[in-house]
């Protein structure tokens, strides 16, 4: 099997990052990301939804005609989707109410269909468990980090409404950054969303040149040496 | 004997960015002026901010992207942007909001689209639109032409907010004569009502002070296309275009339309027409293209200024066809000559 798990995770969280990478997902990505609390709900929502498509799909692999396959995935993907909608509706309806029509929207999500597609309909259920897992939790990460800059730069506050998610014993987590802070409505507006992920794409880009600079300098190094 | 050689061209006109940068600069003067005179010394003071600012962002962009520094901060572009957008900005503006959008307008809009001859949009009317979509409140506290700010009462309030004593912003402030025109109408009053009722706030021509400004910038533009640094084209479509559609629809309904004058002669017409939308860098560059790019703006500020959520929408104009001017530049290149046109 080429697919080790080690490759499976640095694959979702790293260098096919599906928000970074694969810029999948960009809609529910842009319109919900302006606290954390929303970012965290909808990306854990998500999350699911992609553990358990890709569980179905790689279950049933070898049953399908590949010429029906895109039908069967979307009915798949969107019975799940509808379960995880109703249960939001049911233990977290503020929360519910606020994402809206992001949670029935996951459904045409680029990303799901495309791990179906990519990845589940041809790898053992194990292993599109963990890319299930592991690109929910790259797209999770890349919406949370989003989410928290909206929210410090626009509200000037952390885990703002986190009793949604957590009930009112989490009241306490809400931190205010600075006191007395006006806002700063761009980064709460959709252009804050792309402003804020065109930064975190060339962030990352930045990384990633600069560790293969490195990875590059060091066997020329070595190279000297032996000549030596 | 040393002979240098050079290639062609051989013959130059002897322009130069920073020539063109320093002439357009200096054909704002009149219009700074007569925004002094009635508006207080706020501008200067913005001017202040925002140069420094300009230099400082454009020199640390300069920096993290490895290119030369000198020669990209002594051209005047950084220094132009930060005079049309510290003009643009209300008379009464704290110092962040000067330093934010200026920041905002040489780092986002210039700099990370590759510096100087690189930016799609005009870097501060992005400026502008930002501040106007994150500070609407600080966005509209304009002195009306008949206040007594003087000068250390600016300065004071640029650096701490703090007015003189026994005034506050509601107080100082005044609406600007577009944003009483567009309210009063939408009550559902005649424009010669909204007139009578607001008598200090209009002129001869357009808003009190605001037309003497506009007319000194228009002064400084015509400046600037008989010294040939701009080309006639782009201010006579905006300034036509917004000049016929006001026309129409006065004479279709003359009570809930303003006069083709006030449109010209209020808001940041003038400036815009002569200083914005001739940016020679985003502004569309084919002649015929650049009748049709001013021609749009015209009809889109007058779009928003009469139908929009804002009282003037020249911002929002050149930034939609800055965003049309690929597209215009496509469909109007000049026909090769000797080449069939098909």
């Amino acid at each position: 099997m080429k697919n080790s798990y080690l490759d499976i995770a640095r694959n979702g969280l790293w260098s096919n990052n599906s928000a970074l990478v694969q810029v999948l997902g960009l809609c529910p990505m842009l319109a919900i990301t302006n606290t954390m609390v929303n970012s965290l709900g909808l990306g854990l929502a998500t999350t699911l939804t992609l553990i358990c498509s890709n569980v179905s799909i790689s279950a049933i692999r070898h049953w399908v005609r590949p010429e029906i396959r895109i039908p069967v995935f979307v009915l798949i993907i969107a019975s799940i989707v509808t379960v995880i909608e109703l249960s939001m509706n049911a233990w977290f309806h503020e929360l519910y109410d606020i994402l809206g029509i992001f949670i029935p929207l996951i459904v045409t999500n680029c990303m799901i269909i495309a791990r179906a597609e990519a990845f589940a309909s041809k790898n053992s259920i194990p292993h599109a468990f963990a890319d299930g897992l592991f690109m929910g939790l790259g797209f999770t990460l890349v919406l949370l980090l989003l989410g928290t800059l909206r929210e410090a730069i626009g509200f000037g506050t952390l885990f703002q409404q986190i009793e949604l998610m957590f009930g009112d014993n989490a009241k306490w987590l809400t931190v205010h950054l600075f006191g007395n802070y006006r806002g700063y409505l761009l980064a709460i507006l959709p252009p804050g969303a792309f402003l804020g992920l065109g930064f975190m794409i060339a962030f990352k880009n930045m990384l990633d040149r600069r560790i293969e600079r490195k990875r590059q300098a060091v066997p020329a190094k070595q190279r000297v040496q032996f000549v030596k | 004997m040393n002979i240098s050689i050079s290639s062609s061209p051989f013959l130059n006109s002897g322009n130069s960015v920073s020539r063109i940068m320093l002439l357009v600069l200096l054909a704002l003067i009149p219009g700074i002026l007569a925004h002094i005179y009635f508006f207080g010394w706020g501008v200067l003071i913005n001017m202040a901010i925002a140069i420094p600012s300009a230099l400082a962002s454009e020199a640390l962009m300069l920096h993290l992207r490895q290119r030369p520094i000198k020669p990209f901060l002594s051209d005047y572009s950084a220094i132009l942007t930060a005079a049309l957008l510290a003009i643009a900005l209300p008379s009464l503006a704290p110092w962040w909001l000067v330093f934010v959008g200026t920041t905002f307008a040489i780092v986002i809009a210039k700099q990370l689209y590759g510096g100087l001859g690189y930016n799609p949009f005009n870097p501060a009317m992005v400026g502008y639109a930002m501040l106007l979509i994150a500070f609407p409140r600080e966005m509209t506290t304009w002195l009306p032409a008949t206040h007594d700010m003087a000068f250390m009462d600016s300065l004071r309030y640029s650096l701490f907010e703090v007015l003189p004593s026994g005034h506050n912003l509601d107080s100082i402030s005044m609406a600007t004569p577009m944003d009483v025109v567009k309210t009063r109408l939408g009550l559902n009053m005649t424009i010669h009502e909204i007139s009578a009722q607001f008598q200090n706030l209009f002129g001869m021509l357009g808003g009190r002070g605001w037309e003497w400004v506009n007319l000194m910038f228009l002064l400084g533009g015509l400046l600037l296309i008989f010294i040939r640094v701009i080309s006639w084209h782009i201010p006579v479509a905006v300034i036509g275009s917004l000049f016929f559609c006001a026309l129409v629809f006065q004479l279709a309904d003359v009570d809930a339309h303003a006069s083709p004058l006030f449109h010209l002669f209020s808001g940041a017409t003038m400036l815009g027409a002569f200083f914005i939308a001739t940016d020679p860098i985003s502004a569309a560059t084919t002649l015929r293209g650049r009748l049709y790019y001013g021609a749009g703006i015209g009809i889109l500020t007058y779009i928003i200024r009469t139908w929009g959520g804002y009282p003037d929408g020249f911002a929002f104009a050149v930034l939609l066809m800055n965003m049309a001017v690929p597209t215009i530049d496509y469909y109007t290149q000049p026909r090769v000559f000797g080449h069939q046109d098909d």
